[in-house]
């Protein structure tokens, strides 16, 4: 492994984002915008909007970069680009890393934008620090990109990919206990929410939204980081250098 | 084994011992032998289908063999020591279609730590020189196999694998490409060439004739002439498939 490799990997994967300007351009503006919509949705429950808008800024780069990452991993298989790095003189680790670092900057970015709309201009209400929002955010961004790296591995069309999103993210965040709290869902499904990374994404949200930052937040954002690991390790296994 | 072809196994850029190879179950190559000679150019000739992308994906190490051996400058093939010493152009050009010429060659030289020199180098034997600045996207199918061309020369590799490099490629640019590819053979490299294309043949050192996943004559274009009595290439081979 080399820096070298990893920095000249974000750095290419930033110049194919930057000339895709209408991808960044729904990447900074689509969340932003959703956020409007539900603080008018819920303009006469407001109560449920202050308590969702928080997690949801954090919430929305794990989607982004779990689709963004499971289509520019699919392109690099379809296209031979992987196989071709894969035989030259570069790690996986290289390769991993580079794509984390470039997508975490763009979950940076986009974490902010959408932190400085909820929270300065949507009254977003956060009793806890509004950057750990947005820090939490470059975790599940971080998440969603190990997650989408994983999963590319088992599309072989864009067409597969695009509906893991459906498939693998919606049922984990109906169970994160974003429209219901856990405790008052069926036993079995609390039980299998426990299982899953997203609930602990979202559950640390809850609680610096509400100024909770006890030893379960802790416990979240290790279970998250632990999760990150857990799925990057998955991808890296999905990266051959050897295929049939 | 006596002196003399001692000698003749170190120069072998290639050794490739009962090779078999099972793509979804169906035999693609199928016991086949082979020494490549260095500072050779080898042309491996055959119908579609009928392995020569199986046998060289299994040279550069990147092909799940069933059994068999494959000796590649003295290593097994697919040794990470290998990586920068071979490389591997793909029929379908494996470059990135959202970057320019220029950033493509950009990344993959600080992947093999080639000088930046080198860059400007490869893009004048591939004759990009007016492409620098394009979305490679954008170019013809031609210049578009020509930029992933010039990857593969940026590590002055000693082993140079190249699937169907001239197709699309016109005359005089073909004419060219094989005046580089000579020079990189006079300065010591190996090249082993894949075509369909019989007038190509007469352009290789060395012949490799694939039918159905077997290797049915080699030798240089002379010498299966007058092994077939025949006046032209195309008959030798015809003659050679018939007798196979």
């Amino acid at each position: 492994m080399s820096g070298t490799a990893t920095l000249a990997t974000s750095a290419r994967v930033l110049s194919q984002l930057r000339r895709d300007r209408r991808t960044l351009a729904m990447v900074f503006l689509v969340a932003p915008a959703l956020l409007t919509l539900f603080k008018y949705i819920f303009d006469h429950q407001p109560q449920t909007f202050d308590r969702i808008g928080a997690p949801m800024v954090g919430l929305f780069p794990l989607i982004m970069m779990f689709l963004i990452t499971s289509i520019a991993m699919l392109r690099e298989r379809t296209t031979g680009t992987l196989e071709r790095l894969m035989s030259l003189p570069l790690a996986k680790l290289d390769l991993l890393l580079g794509y984390a670092l470039a997508f975490a900057l763009l979950a940076a970015l986009q974490g902010t934008i959408t932190g400085v709309v909820a929270f300065g201009a949507l009254d977003v209400p956060a009793a806890g620090p509004d950057w750990a929002v947005v820090l939490l955010a470059i975790a599940n961004a971080l998440l969603g990109m190990a997650l989408g790296l994983f999963f590319s591995a088992f599309a072989t069309t864009e067409f597969q990919a695009v509906q893991f999103m459906p498939a693998v993210l919606f049922p984990q965040i109906l169970l994160a206990g974003l429209l219901i709290p856990r405790d008052r869902m069926p036993h079995a499904l609390e039980v299998v929410s426990g299982a899953l990374p997203i609930t602990y994404a979202y559950d640390a949200l809850a609680k610096i939204t509400a100024d909770d930052t006890g030893s379960r937040l802790w416990l979240d954002v290790a279970i998250v980081t632990a999760s990150i690991f857990l799925a990057l390790v998955l991808g890296a296994t999905t990266l051959r250098r050897r295929t049939a | 084994m006596n002196s003399a072809t001692a000698e003749l196994r170190q120069d072998a850029a290639i050794d490739v011992r009962d090779l078999h190879v099972r793509r979804g179950g169906k035999p693609i190559v199928s016991g086949v032998s082979l020494r490549v000679l260095a500072g050779r150019v080898t042309g491996l000739l055959g119908p579609s289908g009928s392995g020569k992308t199986t046998l060289m994906r299994a040279v550069v190490g990147v092909q799940i063999v069933e059994r068999g051996q494959v000796t590649v400058l003295g290593e097994p093939a697919g040794t990470p020591a290998l990586r920068r010493r071979v490389a591997y152009v793909t029929q379908a050009p494996s470059v990135y279609g959202d970057l320019t010429v220029e950033e493509n060659l950009r990344y993959f030289a600080r992947i093999l730590s080639a000088p930046r020199q080198r860059i400007e180098e490869v893009i004048r034997l591939v004759g990009l020189g007016g492409q620098t600045k394009q979305v490679t996207r954008t170019l013809s199918g031609g210049e578009w196999s020509r930029a992933s061309l010039a990857v593969a020369l940026l590590g002055e590799p000693e082993l140079l694998v190249l699937d169907e490099p001239t197709v699309d490629v016109d005359p005089i640019l073909r004419r060219e490409l094989w005046q580089t590819f000579y020079e990189l053979a006079d300065a010591g490299a190996s090249l082993l060439v894949s075509s369909h294309v019989i007038d190509e043949a007469a352009r290789c050192h060395e012949l490799v004739l694939m039918r159905s996943g077997e290797i049915i004559a080699t030798g240089s274009p002379d010498e299966l002439l007058e092994r077939t009595s025949s006046a032209e290439l195309e008959d030798a081979f015809v003659a050679l498939a018939e007798a196979a």
